[in-house]
């Protein structure tokens, strides 16, 4: 096989649609194009058939029930629907007043989770953002520990975007359902390549997204529990009433019948694609860390996805160590590849320090990634990491015997 | 984000890596004056020595950078500029010169003024170490 540049190794952050899925979801453009509320003609019969075939591959990829599936645009639109839509729903408190209820998450959550709970504060509502431990899992006792009498509800991610780090979530929905307490999770980056199921799980709601599974970009689905407890929501989108009432708006017909056939492919090949994934991401971290010194490998070693890896080149500063490796691409927690100019605050926020996550990068692999992209990445990483050592005062610092850290810096 | 090509020729050759000699070796010559400049938590650090002539030529430089692509560009121009200027000369150096030499985009207009420092830094510790400056403003110290 030849390889074929850029290499992709940015799984985490998008995925290429599976040509078997683009397959599926030809006809709903130009031959089944009928709206799915269509109640009364061939074309919307078509169009309804392609959702619900679509929703009930979605709901056996989680072990839901169809029913408790709702189509949203994403993952971002399934968590603000999930959060705002059970704190309106069970606020303790009217619109306007103060101590409305308290809701649990996470520092190091996505920001289509913190956003949400930020924009809750402003409306009354207490916030508790758990700060990580340095492996990065959030644990139950740590849940237990922030749960208040007016705790409404909880938001932990089960696999985290960054780092992979897996967290303790059937405990924690066990602890929600004794006390409770509805508890989502932003499951992104988990379902489609982990084994899931909502009632063995004690999950109440779960937003996943289309473009992390080989599925189109702009569909996602968030599950709500019907039964045990039955969990009610507050819609966001005020309109034609679908989906139960909760989203409203023609529904996304092709892209949603891309996201069940992506739900489809992932569950039967998930068992042996954790296992190849997990061998290929061995073999880039070993191989790395055997062949560099001062690597390190952010959050807990072993509760992680199989497929995603997140180290730091000591010494090395990330944009410009994704620039000496042009032909893999990949993401840094360095500032300088985002408009902040702040480092990861995912990184941040476990206290793995400014400096190491500026020298951060991510690799998630996939579908297509081969023994040979991932030992090309090996060569390419260790000689761009040279190369730029050889230039980096830190390193010279660190090799004369010096403790960077102990340092005063003239920071700007 | 896309680089001028100025920027990644200078990241693949960059110019007058180097150092005149270990960190301590270099604090106690005469000859050289040294600028570290930044942070590693602000992702950048920049050090310049320049060795200077008993005439006040600089003779040599050399740079060492932590940080991004432009950060490593701005110091190895900046090397390359000051070689064969005079204190004052190379202290003329502003960093929109460079900005405008590399085609810098905004959010890395800092690199530039990084690479400004370490120059003034670096001259600032070369005049102090020959009793040149009577109070001399403090470089970056360890
Ligand atoms: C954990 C997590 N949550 C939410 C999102 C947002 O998903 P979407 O782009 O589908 O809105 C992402 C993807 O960037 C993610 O990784």
């Amino acid at each position: 096989m030849t390889l074929k540049f850029p290499i992709y190794m940015d799984h985490a952050a998008t995925t290429r649609t599976d040509p078997r899925v683009v397959e599926a979801m030809l006809p709903y453009f130009t031959e089944k194009f009928g709206n799915s509320a269509s109640r009364n003609h061939k074309f919307g019969w078509e169009a309804e058939d392609g959702v619900e075939h679509a929703r009930e591959q979605a709901a056996q990829l989680i072990g839901a029930d169809a029913k408790e599936i709702i189509w949203t645009s994403g993952s971002t639109e399934s968590n603000n629907l999930a959060i705002k839509g059970a704190a309106h729903m069970y606020a303790r408190a009217a619109e306007g007043q103060r101590g409305r209820g308290h809701i649990i998450t996470a520092a190091h959550e996505h920001k289509a989770v913190l956003d949400p709970c930020k924009r809750l504060i402003g409306e009354g509502f207490d916030v508790t953002f758990l700060t990580p431990p340095p492996d990065g899992v959030i644990t139950r006792a740590m849940v237990e520990g922030a749960l208040r009498e007016d705790t409404i509800l909880v938001s932990i991610m089960w696999a985290n975007n960054e780092i992979g780090t897996i967290n303790e979530v059937s405990e924690i929905g066990a602890l929600c359902h004794e006390r409770g307490v509805i508890f989502h999770t932003d499951a992104t980056q988990w379902v489609g390549k982990m084994p899931t199921n909502v009632d063995a799980d004690n999950i109440d709601l779960l937003s996943w997204s289309g473009h992390k599974i080989y599925g189109p970009k702009g569909v996602g689905a968030l599950y709500v529990r019907r039964r045990k407890p039955r969990v009610r929501l507050e819609a966001i989108l005020d309109g034609g009433g679908h989906e139960r009432g909760m989203r409203s708006g023609t529904l996304n017909v092709t892209g949603i019948v891309g996201f069940g056939m992506a739900c489809e492919l992932c569950q039967k090949e998930m068992e042996g694609e954790r296992e190849r994934l997990f061998k290929l991401r061995r073999l880039l971290e070993t191989e790395l860390m055997s062949r560099l010194e001062g690597v390190q490998i952010n959050g807990h070693f072993d509760r992680r996805l199989p497929h995603l890896t997140n180290m730091s080149f000591g010494f090395v500063e990330g944009e410009s160590l994704l620039m000496g490796i042009k032909d893999i691409a990949c993401s840094s927690g360095s500032a300088c590849t985002s408009a902040s100019l702040e480092p990861s605050y995912v990184l941040k926020s476990l206290g793995v320090g400014d400096e190491l996550a500026h020298s951060s990068l991510r690799l998630s692999l996939g579908r297509w990634s081969s023994e040979e992209e991932v030992r090309y990445a090996i060569d390419g990483i260790e000689k761009a990491v040279n190369h730029l050592r050889t230039m980096s005062p830190l390193w010279d610092l660190h090799k004369e015997g010096i403790d960077i850290s102990k340092i005063q810096w003239q920071a700007h | 984000m896309a680089y001028s090509e100025k920027v990644i020729d200078h990241y693949n050759k960059p110019r007058n890596v180097g150092a005149f000699g270990s960190s301590k070796e270099v604090a106690t010559r005469k000859d050289i004056g040294v600028g570290i400049v930044g942070a590693p938590e602000c992702g950048d650090v920049m050090q310049l020595q320049i060795k200077v002539s008993d005439s006040g030529v600089i003779e040599d430089a050399k740079f060492k950078c932590f940080g991004c692509g432009s950060a490593i560009a701005s110091s190895s121009l900046a090397t390359e500029w000051i070689k064969g200027k005079s204190l004052d000369q190379a202290m003329g150096i502003k960093n929109t010169q460079i900005v405008e030499e590399l085609s810098l985009p905004p959010v890395k207009i800092h690199c530039s003024v990084l690479a400004e420092d370490s120059i003034r830094t670096a001259i600032a510790d070369y005049k102090k170490k020959n009793g040149l400056l009577a109070e001399a403003t403090e470089g970056a110290a360890h």
